[in-house]
């Protein structure tokens, strides 16, 4: 009789939960995996050469001023031995600029979720390079997007002048990050500046807009011009600390309101100020259960699953079945549309719906896709969207089968779904298929690369057909006879240009995501990501005209 | 017949009051509790909580904290007893137990008292009379002066007839308070007025008795027991050698390596000892062995249940305040001396909360972790004191007695190491540590024990910081067990973050911690605490990563080790499952915060190690503008000279006046706690500064009491205490004799900024004088040297800077 129970609760439960269907002895198994131990250990180095901060010696002369280091900073404002999910930790990384010359990240403080915005003054002496203000304007979008009170680490010397023309005149560069600081504001997204070393010129500005602004005995200044630009200004001879010291700005000019005696001070003000913001604190839980089981298998296979080759089409399910919780995915229309999969499921008891890629887009699934995306938008479920996709199906029985207006559907109710949309791009990402798929410029709440992800129009090989026809035929008309040769030159520098660009590590120094992530990270990085982007309220979705 | 039973039953006690605090007032309450009596509990003002008053029926408040007020205060006890109504009264040990007049009082006012008659008490609490009526008795006494005459030069004269060694004694009291030894005729007039000036303070009787001193001696003492109707028999011996400040700290019985002759021979003794003056209730008759001749002589008789009572109790099986309580109600004693069973053998050790390396002077504090071990049969903890109650400077600071028993020596000794390593105490300093290493040392465990016994084997008991092998194992150890606190302290952050936040964040604080593509790894400074002397008080920079799997890496970047991967589990409360190389141990943490910082406890098998760390991220803001900031480094740390109190006490008297000049370890202050003295020395000669302190005055562990500023010569100063500044000097003045011209008005600059700062905290006039003798010096010199040069004579003094 207890057997008999046991078997059918059993049977009652096990048709959500996904079968094991990895081949663990496959060739292309092996082949996965020695692939993504090889890219691994390449982020792992560049990952140590960023943690390590600038050069040693400015690092050893931030120690010798009693500062620390931006990630230890935040690591001393957050709870204690809490987890940090820092964001765009690559950026940069290319130009010798490491994590972008600013740390962003979020993480709890007195149990409230906070965006975190650190200079790092070891890098090129925290002054704004283009991808440091890119990076910056980044944070406070994710922040905006998920009401997360930001807290500044201010210790920069302000726009790098050199390159102020990419820096400082267009919409989304420099004064940006104080309208962004003021919009916040006025939304009642908390706005904290602790300022702990240089803010000089504009970067004067990112405490004066703050909320709350704290400031650093000694360390701390705040000047729209320093001593030397004063001097050549008005030849008045000032120091440093009293042209724009804590001291000044706390019992003087009013520009900071909380005076610290030494950084470790500024930093436990910067926990009180959190403690005491009295958000409204929206969380948005009603739905997450508090106890969930964890996958049934194993996370770190999903480093063997990972596909190097795109043209090795492999079940999207098994990747699903090592991110949600007890591998449990109740789908929706299995039967149709079958290249693209859909369901419920839940990752540590948050309720999600997942879209992935299982082959090319057809129109079937592109219109399943649209449907399933307008189910989750009007019950307020977040979309996680499992990114392998080489695009729509292309010729003449697809375009006549009206392709183009399946992929503008699901495009559309992409582009409108106001629920939380996270992004993990775990193969190729080509065409329209990143589009449809929720790619950067859908404004996905988060977005992250595996380290084999690619990033393209198309692909290298097709890209290079394409151009080598136009080309060859450009030639002809003009009479050139090209020789098999010099046709193979163009054609592999076109394959070697899109196979560099279109790297993960290529994306991530110019922050077309944010961040590149361990494939056994996935489960947890996506269960930060929904916990910082339930943080409001849910909002009901409006779609423009569906082309029927 | 009929009518004395009836009057018998009628004089049983149905309530009594028990006239003491702390864990005897405990002990007499559960066995009155047993044998199904009330219990009266008495209280002074910072005793109102205590674990006696929780313990008892009814509870009455007596007066304030000084003992002389409340529990030496005879009236309000008589009073308290009346208003509940209290048959008898159990008057403990100490305060009012030997008290003649006291034990006169209940009788007049119709109280029983739990104890000897009032004449045995007079008769036993005068050293001198009870050696006349014992010397009458037949009893052995050491040769000695027991005379009324008190005079100085007598005394001295006598003193030398006994021949020195020669002990000191006052004739009231016990428990060594004002006894001095002296060793030649040279200082017997100082201990003499010491011994006086304690007496009078103690027992308000200021005679004294001397005594011949033996040098190997041994104490065993006999438990006797007589009723009313004239019986008295003992019930075997109890070894009491082993004491620190001539307290007992170790008692165990049988007492170990005597023959059965000795041991009848010794009871036969007590026995006529206590029927010399008619002795009903519980005493005890001390007696001295020397154990060069093998003569015992009769020291004392305490007409109270003792202290280490339990360990007889333990041997004999027998409750003795129960038999305390049935021969004050008249009863016979239950069994004839050939009926008395001897099972065994048992141990008490006291557990106190004293400075062991600070010469086992008393402390104080509050009990933030307290967790004795688990009781049985053969273990037994007596207590008055719970985990949150404070250990204060008015009584004495017990906090408990650990008894065990076993089969035979060996069998109760293993046990009372197991008891011991088990025992934990957090929050005050105790002498737990040393009680383990003594009874793990070889000769106690042979039980060759005597009085000396911790002097004579110092440097086993105290380790000494030269001895490489000794220092090298503990400092080994101190890795290991920070390692592991530091990764406690880490899961327990963890955990209280967790704890604080709301649930859906909890994925925010699981383990392990995570970061972005690399392992969470943090720096973790710990202060090793020195509580006994084991480990010096180094500051341990640890760093913990915290591995994908959940373990714990942890490292210690200056001990060049190779880093010690922990396995946690959190197993509720403050305890802790820790696995390192396969091996799975539970240990206990103690932690609370204390001055600014957290005290971490950790006992990990037979170790107990303490660590402070400084409070930083939750510290509290004063954002005045910086200048009330305090600096809250180095408050510890205190110029050289000054002396601080060595424990928390009353100022008995104030030897010199302020800015008076003194010789090295002449007697400038006289403490007072727990009724024992305590001198306060000059640390070196000098001139007395900063003496504010008057008699009467109380003050605290760590009070800065005055600064001895030496007058010895700057010089002496500058090379002891600034050896790296004086070098400087003496190396620029070189460098100036050799290179004038060379940067010379930098160097004359370093010069006189180094010299300022040596001579400045020796006092100002000597810091000029002594730059103008360097520069004066310097000047000459380089006058001569530019002779030299105008002349092309090489300078002749051959050595080289």
């Amino acid at each position: 009789m207890m057997k008999r129970l046991i078997r059918r609760n059993r049977g009652l439960w096990s048709s959500a939960i996904i079968a094991d269907s990895l081949d663990r002895s496959s060739e292309s198994y092996g082949r996965n995996s020695d692939a993504m131990d090889a890219l691994l250990s390449k982020l792992e180095s560049l990952t140590s050469k960023v943690m390590g901060g600038g050069s040693p010696e400015a690092v050893e002369r931030n120690k010798r001023r009693n500062k620390l280091m931006p990630r230890d900073r935040i690591y001393r404002l957050m709870d204690p031995a809490a987890s940090f999910l820092e964001l765009s930790q690559l950026a940069g990384h290319d130009e010798a600029l490491l994590s972008g010359g600013l740390v962003t990240g979020i993480g709890p403080v007195h149990g409230r979720l906070c965006m975190f915005v650190a200079n790092d003054p070891t890098v090129k002496g925290g002054t704004y390079y283009p991808i440091t203000v890119k990076k910056h304007l980044r944070a406070q979008e994710i922040a905006a997007h998920c009401s997360l009170p930001c807290l500044y680490l201010v210790d920069s010397g302000g726009a790098f002048l050199p390159k102020q023309s990419q820096v400082f005149p267009d919409k989304e560069h420099f004064g940006r990050i104080f309208y962004n600081q003021a919009v916040m504001s006025s939304q009642g997204i908390p706005q904290i500046a602790l300022v702990l070393g240089s803010c000089t010129a504009g970067g004067a500005y990112i405490p004066a807009m703050a909320d709350q602004s704290v400031m650093v005995k000694g360390n701390g200044t705040i000047f729209l011009a320093g001593p030397p630009l004063v001097k050549a200004a008005t030849g008045e001879e000032v120091s440093p600390e009293d042209l724009g010291g804590a001291a000044v700005h706390c019992k003087t000019s009013g520009v900071s309101d909380y005076f610290a005696q030494d950084e470790l001070h500024a930093l436990s003000i910067g926990r009180n100020i959190v403690k005491n913001l009295h958000m409204s604190g929206i969380l948005n839980t009603q739905h997450v259960s508090a106890d969930y089981k964890e996958p049934l298998y194993d996370v770190h296979e999903l480093r063997a699953i990972a596909p190097t080759d795109f043209k090795q089409s492999f079940d999207i399910r098994s990747v699903i079945a090592r991110l949600v919780d007890g591998s449990e995915f109740d789908e929706f229309k299995k039967l149709y549309g079958t290249t693209l999969v859909t369901g419920f499921a839940r990752i540590h008891g948050q309720p999600v719906g997942i879209i992935g890629n299982n082959g090319v887009l057809l129109n079937e699934s592109a219109v399943k896709g649209a449907h399933f995306i307008e189910l989750c938008a009007q019950r307020h479920i977040p979309l996680i969207f499992l990114q392998n996709i080489t695009g729509f199906m292309v010729g003449s029985k697809s375009e006549a089968n009206g392709i183009a207006k399946s992929g503008a559907k699901m495009v559309m109710a992409v582009s409108c779904a106001k629920v939380p949309k996270i992004t993990i791009v775990i193969g190729g990402s080509f065409g329209a298929g990143n589009y449809a798929m929720c790619g950067r410029a859908y404004s996905p709440n988060f977005m992250f690369f595996w380290p084999n992800a690619r990033i393209s129009v198309m692909g290298g090989t097709q890209a290079a057909g394409v151009l080598t026809q136009i080309e060859k035929a450009n030639k002809k008309k003009g009479g050139i006879q090209w020789t098999k040769e010099e046709e193979e030159k163009f054609s592999a520098e076109i394959v070697e240009a899109y196979d560099r660009e279109g790297s993960a590590f290529y994306s991530t120094a110019r922050l077309w995501d944010d961040g590149i992530i361990d494939p056994a990270d996935t489960r947890k990085v996506l269960a930060f990501c929904l916990s910082a982007s339930t943080n409001r309220m849910p909002e009901s979705t409006k779609y423009g005209i569906f082309r029927m | 017949p009929p009518l004395t039973t009836l009057k018998s039953e009628s004089q049983q006690m149905e309530k009594i009051l028990i006239a003491n605090r702390g864990e005897i007032a405990c002990r007499i309450m559960r066995s009155a509790k047993r044998l199904g009596i009330k219990t009266v509990a008495v209280y002074s003002d910072v005793d109102k909580e205590s674990l006696h008053v929780k313990s008892a029926d009814e509870a009455v408040y007596i007066g304030p904290p000084q003992a002389r007020l409340s529990y030496l205060n005879s009236s309000n006890i008589i009073q308290a007893a009346e208003k509940t109504g209290a048959q008898a009264i159990h008057p403990g040990y100490g305060f009012l137990s030997e008290s003649a007049e006291f034990a006169q009082l209940c009788e007049d006012e119709g109280l029983t008292f739990i104890g000897p008659p009032a004449s045995a008490i007079r008769d036993m609490g005068d050293k001198s009379a009870s050696k006349r009526i014992m010397g009458a008795a037949g009893v052995p006494l050491v040769p000695g002066y027991h005379g009324d005459e008190q005079d100085i030069g007598l005394m001295k004269s006598e003193a030398d007839k006994i021949g020195y060694p020669v002990l000191i004694k006052p004739t009231h009291g016990g428990g060594g308070k004002g006894m001095r030894i002296v060793q030649s005729p040279r200082d017997f007039v100082d201990s003499f007025l010491g011994a006086q000036r304690e007496a009078a303070a103690s027992f308000g009787v200021n005679t004294i008795l001397l005594e011949k001193y033996i040098t190997k001696p041994r104490h065993i003492e006999v438990q006797v027991f007589g009723d009313k109707h004239g019986n008295v028999i003992h019930l075997y011996e109890r070894d009491c050698s082993v004491q620190r400040r001539h307290q007992k700290i170790i008692e165990e019985a049988p007492a170990p390596n005597i023959n059965s002759d000795f041991r009848s021979h010794l009871g036969e003794a007590a026995v006529s000892a206590a029927k010399a003056v008619n002795y009903h209730n519980a005493g005890t008759v001390e007696f001295i062995v020397d154990t060069v001749s093998g003569e015992f002589y009769f020291m004392e008789m305490n007409t109270r249940l003792q202290v280490e009572h339990p360990v007889t109790e333990m041997i004999v099986g027998q409750d003795l305040v129960e038999w305390q309580i049935r021969i004050a109600n008249g009863e016979p004693l239950q069994m004839n001396q050939s009926q008395v069973p001897l099972i065994g053998h048992a141990f008490e050790a006291r557990i106190y909360a004293e400075n062991v390396p600070k010469g086992f002077l008393p402390a104080t504090g509050t009990l933030h972790h307290y967790c004795p071990v688990q009781v049985s049969a053969s273990v037994r903890v007596e207590t008055g004191v719970a985990q949150g109650d404070s250990v204060s400077m008015h009584y004495d600071p017990m906090i408990a007695k650990l008894v065990v028993h076993g089969e035979n020596r060996g069998a109760a000794l293993i046990k009372l190491k197991d008891c011991l390593s088990k025992f934990q105490v957090a929050g005050l300093p105790t002498n737990i540590d040393f009680l383990l290493k003594l009874a793990n040392h070889s000769a106690f465990g042979n039980g060759n024990v005597e009085t000396h016994f911790i002097e004579n084997y110092k440097d086993d008991l105290f380790i000494d910081p030269d001895n490489a092998t000794l220092a090298e194992n503990s400092s080994s150890a101190l890795i290991y067990g920070s390692s592991i606190v530091a990764a406690c302290i880490y899961e327990k952050q963890l955990a209280r973050s967790r704890l604080n936040a709301p649930r859906p964040l909890s994925i925010w604080y699981s383990r392990p911690t995570f970061r972005l593509n690399h392992c969470a790894r943090t720096m973790i400074e710990l202060e090793c605490e020195d509580d006994g002397g084991v480990c010096d008080s180094a500051c341990l920079q640890l760093g913990i990563t915290c591995l994908p799997d959940g373990k714990y890496l942890v490292e210690i970047p200056e001990a060049k080790s190779p880093g010690l991967e922990i396995q946690l589990t959190h197993l509720g409360n403050d305890a802790y499952q820790v696995e390192i190389g396969g091996v799975s141990r539970r240990v206990t943490l103690a932690v609370y915060v204390k001055d600014e910082s957290e005290h971490i406890h950790i006992w990990h098998g037979p170790d107990h190690y303490h660590f402070k760390q400084k409070l930083g991220n939750e510290r509290s803001d004063s954002d005045d503008g910086g200048t009330l900031h305090k600096s809250n480094s180095d408050e510890t740390s205190h110029p050289p000279g000054t002396v601080v109190a060595p424990m928390a006490g009353l100022v008995v008297k104030v030897l010199v006046k302020d800015s008076a000049r003194v010789e090295e370890g002449q007697p400038i202050i006289v403490l007072e706690a727990m009724k024992m003295e305590h001198v306060v020395k000059a640390p070196n000669s000098g001139q007395i500064h900063g003496l504010h302190v008057t008699t009467g005055r109380q003050v605290f562990d760590g009070t800065v009491l005055f600064t001895v500023k030496s007058l010895k010569s700057a010089l002496r100063l500058m090379i002891i205490h600034r050896w790296p500044s004086t070098a400087t000097i003496i190396v620029s003045y070189l460098y100036n004799l050799f290179v004038p011209c060379v940067r010379l008005q930098s160097i004359w600059s370093v010069m006189t900024r180094e010299i300022w700062k040596l001579t400045l905290d020796y006092n100002e006039s000597w810091a000029m004088m002594a730059i103008l003798l360097v520069h004066g010096l310097t000047r000459i010199s380089l006058r001569w040297h530019a002779i030299q040069l105008r002349t092309k004579i090489p300078p002749t003094i051959s050595y080289t800077p």
